[in-house]
Protein backbone atom coordinates (compact mmCIF):
# COMPACT_ATOMS: atom_id res chain seq x y z
CA UNK A 1 0.00 0.00 0.00
CA UNK A 2 1.26 3.88 -0.11
CA UNK A 3 -0.82 6.75 1.21
CA UNK A 4 -1.19 9.37 -1.60
CA UNK A 5 -2.14 12.50 -0.11
CA UNK A 6 -3.03 15.97 -2.30
CA UNK A 7 -2.88 19.50 -1.29
CA UNK A 8 -4.32 22.90 -2.15
CA UNK A 9 -6.10 22.95 -5.61
CA UNK A 10 -5.80 19.24 -6.52
CA UNK A 11 -7.24 18.37 -2.98
CA UNK A 12 -10.17 20.90 -3.94
CA UNK A 13 -10.94 19.08 -7.09
CA UNK A 14 -10.22 15.40 -6.44
CA UNK A 15 -12.23 15.76 -3.05
CA UNK A 16 -10.10 13.89 -1.21
CA UNK A 17 -7.28 14.69 1.21
CA UNK A 18 -5.45 11.54 1.03
CA UNK A 19 -6.11 7.74 0.24
CA UNK A 20 -4.47 4.16 0.63
CA UNK A 21 -4.42 2.17 -2.25
CA UNK A 22 -2.14 -1.12 -3.37
CA UNK A 23 0.60 -0.16 -5.82
CA UNK A 24 -0.53 -1.42 -9.06
CA UNK A 25 2.05 -4.04 -10.34
CA UNK A 26 3.35 -1.96 -13.51
CA UNK A 27 3.90 1.20 -11.00
CA UNK A 28 7.63 1.37 -10.46
CA UNK A 29 7.74 5.73 -10.25
CA UNK A 30 6.14 8.85 -9.90
CA UNK A 31 5.36 9.26 -13.69
CA UNK A 32 3.28 5.72 -12.94
CA UNK A 33 1.68 6.51 -10.72
CA UNK A 34 0.59 9.79 -12.30
CA UNK A 35 -0.43 7.64 -15.29
CA UNK A 36 -2.51 5.40 -13.14
CA UNK A 37 -4.19 8.47 -11.14
CA UNK A 38 -4.97 9.82 -14.56
CA UNK A 39 -6.59 6.52 -15.84
CA UNK A 40 -9.68 7.75 -13.14
CA UNK A 41 -10.71 9.76 -15.56
CA UNK A 42 -12.86 13.31 -14.84
CA UNK A 43 -11.39 15.39 -12.34
CA UNK A 44 -8.02 13.18 -12.28
CA UNK A 45 -7.37 13.45 -15.81
CA UNK A 46 -8.03 17.27 -15.59
CA UNK A 47 -5.80 17.88 -12.95
CA UNK A 48 -2.96 15.50 -13.59
CA UNK A 49 -2.68 15.63 -17.12
CA UNK A 50 0.30 18.41 -17.73
CA UNK A 51 -2.39 21.13 -18.75
CA UNK A 52 -2.29 22.35 -14.90
CA UNK A 53 1.49 22.85 -13.10
CA UNK A 54 1.42 19.86 -10.59
CA UNK A 55 4.70 19.20 -8.51
CA UNK A 56 5.03 16.21 -6.11
CA UNK A 57 7.32 14.63 -3.36
CA UNK A 58 7.68 11.35 -2.26
CA UNK A 59 8.46 10.46 1.39
CA UNK A 60 8.25 14.19 2.30
CA UNK A 61 11.16 15.30 -0.60
CA UNK A 62 10.41 17.26 -3.48
CA UNK A 63 10.83 14.61 -6.67
CA UNK A 64 10.69 14.04 -10.53
CA UNK A 65 9.10 11.66 -12.71
CA UNK A 66 11.90 9.16 -12.52
CA UNK A 67 11.55 8.88 -8.73
CA UNK A 68 11.37 4.96 -7.77
CA UNK A 69 7.90 4.49 -5.26
CA UNK A 70 7.93 1.68 -3.02
CA UNK A 71 5.47 -0.09 -0.76
CA UNK A 72 4.86 2.22 2.27
CA UNK A 73 5.54 5.43 0.83
CA UNK A 74 4.09 8.51 1.14
CA UNK A 75 3.74 10.22 -2.03
CA UNK A 76 1.70 14.10 -2.38
CA UNK A 77 0.81 15.73 -5.45
CA UNK A 78 0.27 19.39 -5.43
CA UNK A 79 0.49 22.68 -7.32
CA UNK A 80 3.82 24.95 -6.99
CA UNK A 81 4.53 26.02 -3.38
CA UNK A 82 2.82 29.97 -2.73
CA UNK A 83 4.24 30.36 0.73
CA UNK A 84 6.09 33.54 2.32
CA UNK B 1 17.84 27.22 14.32
CA UNK B 2 14.61 26.73 14.95
CA UNK B 3 11.35 26.56 12.53
CA UNK B 4 8.00 27.04 13.56
CA UNK B 5 4.71 26.77 11.65
CA UNK B 6 1.74 28.14 13.89
CA UNK B 7 -1.55 30.04 13.89
CA UNK B 8 -0.75 32.38 16.25
CA UNK B 9 0.94 35.42 15.39
CA UNK B 10 5.18 36.71 16.58
CA UNK B 11 6.84 39.16 18.20
CA UNK B 12 9.80 39.80 16.26
CA UNK B 13 12.06 41.85 18.46
CA UNK B 14 11.18 39.10 21.43
CA UNK B 15 12.74 36.27 18.55
CA UNK B 16 15.48 38.67 17.93
CA UNK B 17 16.30 38.95 21.71
CA UNK B 18 16.10 34.97 21.83
CA UNK B 19 18.03 33.88 18.96
CA UNK B 20 20.74 35.86 19.75
CA UNK B 21 20.68 35.69 23.86
CA UNK B 22 23.88 34.38 25.70
CA UNK B 23 25.93 34.80 22.50
CA UNK B 24 28.50 37.27 22.67
CA UNK B 25 30.17 36.79 19.17
CA UNK B 26 26.91 38.14 17.15
CA UNK B 27 27.74 40.74 15.83
CA UNK B 28 24.94 41.21 12.87
CA UNK B 29 21.38 40.03 13.21
CA UNK B 30 19.13 40.17 10.01
CA UNK B 31 15.49 39.94 10.05
CA UNK B 32 12.96 39.62 7.31
CA UNK B 33 9.36 39.89 7.73
CA UNK B 34 6.19 39.28 5.15
CA UNK B 35 3.27 40.83 5.40
CA UNK B 36 -0.11 39.96 3.60
CA UNK B 37 -1.11 42.62 1.04
CA UNK B 38 -4.62 44.10 0.49
CA UNK B 39 -3.97 43.52 -3.23
CA UNK B 40 -2.61 41.06 -5.95
CA UNK B 41 -2.90 40.39 -9.17
CA UNK B 42 -5.27 43.36 -9.79
CA UNK B 43 -7.78 41.99 -7.23
CA UNK B 44 -8.66 43.41 -4.12
CA UNK B 45 -7.74 40.95 -0.88
CA UNK B 46 -9.87 40.65 1.92
CA UNK B 47 -7.76 37.70 3.65
CA UNK B 48 -6.31 34.48 2.82
CA UNK B 49 -6.21 30.90 4.17
CA UNK B 50 -2.96 29.63 4.27
CA UNK B 51 -2.81 25.32 4.28
CA UNK B 52 0.95 23.55 4.59
CA UNK B 53 2.44 19.93 4.38
CA UNK B 54 2.90 19.51 8.00
CA UNK B 55 5.89 17.26 8.62
CA UNK B 56 7.55 18.20 4.76
CA UNK B 57 7.34 21.66 5.92
CA UNK B 58 9.79 21.78 8.59
CA UNK B 59 12.13 18.93 7.32
CA UNK B 60 12.11 21.36 3.78
CA UNK B 61 12.61 24.83 5.43
CA UNK B 62 15.07 22.48 7.83
CA UNK B 63 17.33 21.36 4.61
CA UNK B 64 17.52 25.40 3.44
CA UNK B 65 18.57 26.64 6.86
CA UNK B 66 21.42 23.92 6.94
CA UNK B 67 22.28 24.91 3.32
CA UNK B 68 23.00 28.30 4.41
CA UNK B 69 24.72 27.46 7.46
CA UNK B 70 27.07 25.79 4.68
CA UNK B 71 27.59 28.64 2.74
CA UNK B 72 27.86 31.46 4.93
CA UNK B 73 29.37 32.12 8.66
CA UNK B 74 26.46 32.65 10.47
CA UNK B 75 25.38 31.54 14.06
CA UNK B 76 21.56 30.81 13.86
CA UNK B 77 18.62 30.96 12.15
CA UNK B 78 14.76 31.43 13.04
CA UNK B 79 12.03 30.79 10.58
CA UNK B 80 8.37 31.21 11.65
CA UNK B 81 5.50 30.72 9.54
CA UNK B 82 1.71 31.40 9.78
CA UNK B 83 -0.94 28.69 8.63
CA UNK B 84 -4.64 29.83 8.71
CA UNK B 85 -6.94 32.95 7.79
CA UNK B 86 -5.16 35.97 7.37
CA UNK B 87 -6.13 39.39 6.45
CA UNK B 88 -4.45 42.64 5.13
CA UNK B 89 -1.54 43.70 7.46
CA UNK B 90 -0.85 40.50 9.39
CA UNK B 91 2.24 38.62 9.61
CA UNK B 92 2.60 35.91 7.36
CA UNK B 93 6.78 35.21 7.67
CA UNK B 94 9.75 35.58 10.04
CA UNK B 95 13.35 34.62 8.90
CA UNK B 96 15.79 35.94 11.43
CA UNK B 97 19.63 35.35 11.18
CA UNK B 98 22.50 36.03 12.88
CA UNK B 99 26.12 36.22 12.42
CA UNK B 100 29.44 38.12 13.15
CA UNK B 101 29.13 40.71 10.36
CA UNK B 102 26.31 42.04 8.30
CA UNK B 103 26.94 40.42 5.01
CA UNK B 104 26.71 37.27 5.86
CA UNK B 105 23.48 37.90 8.07
CA UNK B 106 22.11 39.84 5.03
CA UNK B 107 22.93 37.63 2.54
CA UNK B 108 21.70 34.38 4.02
CA UNK B 109 18.80 35.58 5.19
CA UNK B 110 17.89 36.70 1.89
CA UNK B 111 18.94 33.02 0.63
CA UNK B 112 16.73 31.09 2.68
CA UNK B 113 13.23 33.33 1.73
CA UNK B 114 14.05 32.90 -1.60
CA UNK B 115 14.40 29.27 -1.36
CA UNK B 116 11.15 28.85 0.86
CA UNK B 117 9.38 30.87 -1.38
CA UNK B 118 10.08 27.82 -3.93
CA UNK B 119 10.63 25.23 -1.91
CA UNK B 120 8.42 25.01 1.10
CA UNK B 121 5.16 23.32 0.75
CA UNK B 122 2.87 26.35 1.46
CA UNK B 123 -0.32 27.38 -0.25
CA UNK B 124 -2.33 30.58 -0.32
CA UNK B 125 -5.73 30.97 -1.46
CA UNK B 126 -6.95 34.58 -1.32
CA UNK B 127 -10.69 35.75 -0.96
CA UNK B 128 -11.25 38.35 -3.27
CA UNK B 129 -14.22 40.33 -4.53
CA UNK B 130 -14.73 38.00 -7.61
CA UNK B 131 -14.56 34.96 -5.04
CA UNK B 132 -11.96 32.73 -3.61
CA UNK B 133 -8.69 32.03 -5.34
CA UNK B 134 -5.66 29.72 -5.20
CA UNK B 135 -2.36 31.79 -5.57
CA UNK B 136 0.13 30.97 -8.77
CA UNK B 137 3.60 30.60 -8.26
CA UNK B 138 5.85 33.67 -9.86
CA UNK B 139 8.03 33.10 -12.48
CA UNK B 140 10.11 36.02 -10.52
CA UNK B 141 10.19 33.86 -7.50
CA UNK B 142 12.06 30.80 -9.37
CA UNK B 143 14.33 33.74 -10.92
CA UNK B 144 15.07 34.38 -7.72
CA UNK B 145 16.18 31.15 -6.12
CA UNK B 146 17.65 30.35 -9.44
CA UNK B 147 19.97 33.44 -8.91
CA UNK B 148 21.88 31.31 -5.95
CA UNK B 149 22.51 28.54 -7.84
CA UNK B 150 24.01 31.01 -10.30
CA UNK B 151 26.50 31.86 -8.04
CA UNK B 152 27.58 29.42 -6.81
Amino acid sequence: MVTVVYFARLREALGKPSEQLALPVDVRDLAGLRRFLMSRGGAWSDELAGGKPVRAAVNQNMAQGDTPIHDGDEVAFFPPVTGG
Amino acid sequence: MGVRVQTQDFDTGREIALLRQDNPQVGAVAAFVGVVRDMNDGSAVAGMTLEHYAGMTEKAIAEIIEQAKARWKIFDVLVVHRIGQLKPLDQIVLVVVSSAHRGDAFAACEFVMDYLKTQAPFWKKEQTPEGARWVESRASDDIAAERWRRKG
